[in-house]
């Protein structure tokens, strides 16, 4: 007679595999939304569409200012560094640098934050203007709410990682956050790309 | 075989409500996901009866037009999200654990928060009846621009679909990793049970799929209430883009909707006709077909758009035919040459194979560009898909529950009611949606309250609804059934049916742990192994 079917076999745990799992349905959703995105930016006229005389008039225009989103960009890249950086230390049994990884991540993910409401105040269009801007601020804004999920991800972590629940062997949770870090950060890479860079 | 003594903790006990609330048990979980779906199956039903009595005659004035649209709305939704989606969960919860050697799910909290996501989703759904313009009125496809101009029983729909998907999701994740990594010493991924196979492609398509349908409504939330310009062609927006999101979802979910019934009719089949499942791996891998191919044919429900491309989409919609077929021909082969016998869970299960059978060829035809040109909204449209869903899953439900009536419960239900129960639906399910193969043809329109008595639909149309009241007094059988179960002891013994996969080498119902010990696992029926010994193991 053989035994239950319980144990956990070699390998990837169950719960880093359901959280892989969890990650390709949020591909998925942000597949949704970049798919509305490119089927409206095809279907337009020209990109920004056009504006009404009235939309003008009120003093609405449709330009992106790259260089504070560029800078942002290079801070959530960067962040996604010391978090790995944070794993590869835990991995170690490095408590002490697993600390300064996490610490650098969330520091990093709120000044990205903060920098994206800032650059909110200075577009002169609105989501209920044209289709530009409600998809720019869908995208972004489902990003943030990721960015800031995320973060709120990596504080728990943090204050896990205080408590001393890390170790050499065990250390699921900190992988857990660093790959929804690397998540939130690519998908931004994409959405930095089709909407401030590509023209 | 569960006969070792547990030494019972003294001590505290909690009421046997809170038992039930708070119960990660994966058994239990299933139980309340087949209350709660049975009971919106219910509600499903009498709004489905309102639908029938209003079209009964012509010039009818039973409901106005603006509560039978909320009607038909709230009757496929309450169907389709909260009755056929879930009852899978409910079903593969109690048993993919058990059919698997498992003793519980890989998440059993997460697994209790899925349930518990539904009764609030629920509620929120149907308090749409009592709020200022009523329930969501735009049928459950939402449409745009229709979907902009109801009131706020659609935003409260919206939220509750959204709350759905999210526990649909959360679940799929659950079921990939239970089967992926807690299968029984000896059970190859190829010697899972079918259930457990229609199972999985099912949570890979509820993973993949349904947070698009997210994304598409979180788009309608935000132009129904922050001005959004998404399906708004004045700010740019396109109207079409609803429905290719809509139905990159909601293609999928017909496959959701389906697969796991075909998996309990192929539990059902072999063990009543005592032979194994005709061509096991052909019908996994007819699955994982039908899983793949679902994706590419959403556009087949808008070929009249003018903006899909025809060729493809027909094509392909051509080429889900081929793996459905397939498993027409493993049941086939299952039957053939097998030792038949009829009791209630076989007999629904040949229903399942003939009604979905009358199904699919309804559902190629309309993949026939040109023929769909001439179909489009009509009921023809609403016969197929009534032939799939309710000839196919529903059966498969009842099936289902037949069969697993004596594990799940520890009792039998009545043969003789069962078969009235059967007989009744069956011949109700075919004079209410046989009928509306003419009247499509004859150009009916779905979704309207009214027709002209000139129109002259008004016979065909009595016939459907009697057909429609059948069905609802076919449930009295059954519910007698249950009442007449419930007032027996529990009397079943581990294996009533003599059946093949390892929930029934437990006992009925299963302890708490589900299994003191497993037989050994050397192919997928290994039930069948352990009764007839190593010689008769012929695979």
């Amino acid at each position: 007679m053989a035994a239950h079917g319980t144990a956990e076999r070699q390998g990837m745990t169950n719960s880093m595999l359901g959280f892989i799992l969890f990650l390709a349905s949020e591909v998925m959703f942000f597949g949704g939304l970049f798919a509305a995105y490119f089927i409206a930016r095809a279907d337009a006229p020209a990109w920004p569409p056009p504006l009404t005389p009235e939309q003008i008039a009120e003093g609405v225009h449709l330009e992106l200012e790259v260089l504070l989103p560029a800078i942002s960009t290079g801070i959530l890249v960067l962040s996604s560094i010391t978090m790995q950086y944070a794993v590869w230390q835990i991995q170690k049994g490095n408590q002490g640098g697993m600390l300064w990884g996490l610490f650098i991540s969330l520091a990093l993910g709120i000044v990205f934050l903060a920098a994206q409401l800032y650059d909110y105040t200075q577009l002169h269009f609105r989501a209920d203007d044209t289709i530009y801007g409600t998809t720019f601020y869908t995208l972004t804004g489902f990003h943030g709410a990721h960015v800031a999920g995320g973060a709120l991800f990596i504080a728990v972590v943090t204050v896990r990682a205080l408590g001393g629940q890390f170790t050499a062997e065990n250390h699921e949770a900190v992988e857990a956050s660093s790959m929804y870090w690397h998540f939130v950060d690519v998908v931004w890479i994409a959405l930095f790309t089709v909407l401030y860079i590509i023209k | 075989m569960a006969t070792v003594a547990v030494p019972q903790l003294s001590g505290y006990h909690r009421p046997a409500v809170l038992d039930w609330i708070m119960t990660v048990d994966h058994k239990r979980l299933g139980i309340l996901y087949l209350y709660f779906t049975l009971f919106f199956f219910a509600v499903g039903g009498i709004l489905a009866l309102l639908v029938r009595t209003q079209l009964a005659v012509a010039d009818n004035s039973f409901v106005g037009n603006d509560a039978y649209n909320q009607i038909f709305t709230m009757h496929a939704s309450a169907m389709l999200f909260l009755f056929i989606i879930p009852v899978w969960a409910g079903f593969g919860n109690y048993l993919v654990p058990l059919q698997i050697g498992a003793a519980d799910m890989a998440f059993p909290r997460i697994n209790a928060l899925s349930f518990w996501m539904l009764p609030p989703a629920g509620i929120l759904m149907f308090a749409g009846f009592i709020v200022d313009g009523g329930a969501a009125d735009g049928g459950w496809t939402a449409y745009s621009p229709l979907a902009q101009q109801t009131g706020v029983g659609m935003d409260m729909w919206i939220i509750a679909v959204i709350v759905l998907g999210m526990s649909s999701t959360i679940g799929a994740a659950n079921f990939l990793v239970t089967m992926f990594r807690m299968r029984a010493p000896g059970m190859t991924m190829f010697r899972m049970p079918i259930f457990c196979w229609t199972m999985l492609v099912t949570a890979l398509l509820q993973l993949l799929a349904t947070p698009v349908l997210a994304a598409a409504l979180v788009m309608l939330f935000i132009d129904r209430n922050y001005g959004g310009q998404f399906f708004d062609p004045n700010g740019g927006g396109n109207v079409v883009l609803w429905q290719n999101v809509f139905w990159f979802y909601s293609h999928p979910a017909v496959y959701i909707m389906i697969l796991p019934g075909m998996g309990i009719i192929s539990e059902i089949l072999p063990v009543f006709s005592r032979k194994p499942l005709f061509g096991y791996k052909a019908f996994v891998f007819a699955t994982i077909g039908i899983g793949g191919l679902g994706f590419s044919v959403w556009a087949h429900h808008m070929f009249t758009t003018g903006s899909v491309l025809l060729p493809f989409f027909g094509f392909m919609t051509f080429m889900i035919g081929v793996p459905t077929g397939v498993k027409i021909f493993n049941w086939l082969g299952t039957l053939w040459g097998g030792s038949i016998s009829f009791p209630t869970p076989m007999l629904f299960a040949i229903g399942f194979v003939s009604m979905f059978l009358i199904g699919g060829i309804n559902g190629t035809y309309s993949a026939a560009v040109p023929v769909d040109f001439a179909l489009h909204d009509t009921y023809f449209v609403v016969a197929h898909i009534h032939y799939v869903l309710f000839g196919g899953s529903v059966f498969a439900v009842f099936g289902g529950l037949y069969y697993w009536f004596p594990k799940i419960w520890g009792r039998q239900l009545n043969e003789r009611l069962g078969k009235l129960h059967f007989a009744l639906m069956f011949v109700g399910f075919n004079v209410a949606f046989f009928p509306m193969h003419m009247l499509g043809l004859d150009g009916m329109p779905r979704r309207i309250a009214v027709y002209a008595d000139s129109a002259g639909w008004e016979a065909l149309n009595m016939l459907s609804t009697g057909g429609a009241f059948l069905i609802a007094v076919s449930m009295i059988p059954f519910l007698i059934a249950v009442v007449m179960a419930f007032m027996r002891p529990k009397d079943q013994p581990d294996d009533p049916w003599e059946a093949n996969t390892l929930e029934w080498a437990t006992t009925s119902p299963p302890p708490d742990y589900n299994f003191d010990s497993l037989p050994p696992v050397r192919s997928e029926r290994p039930l069948f192994d352990a009764r007839h010994g190593d010689e008769e193991q012929g695979h």
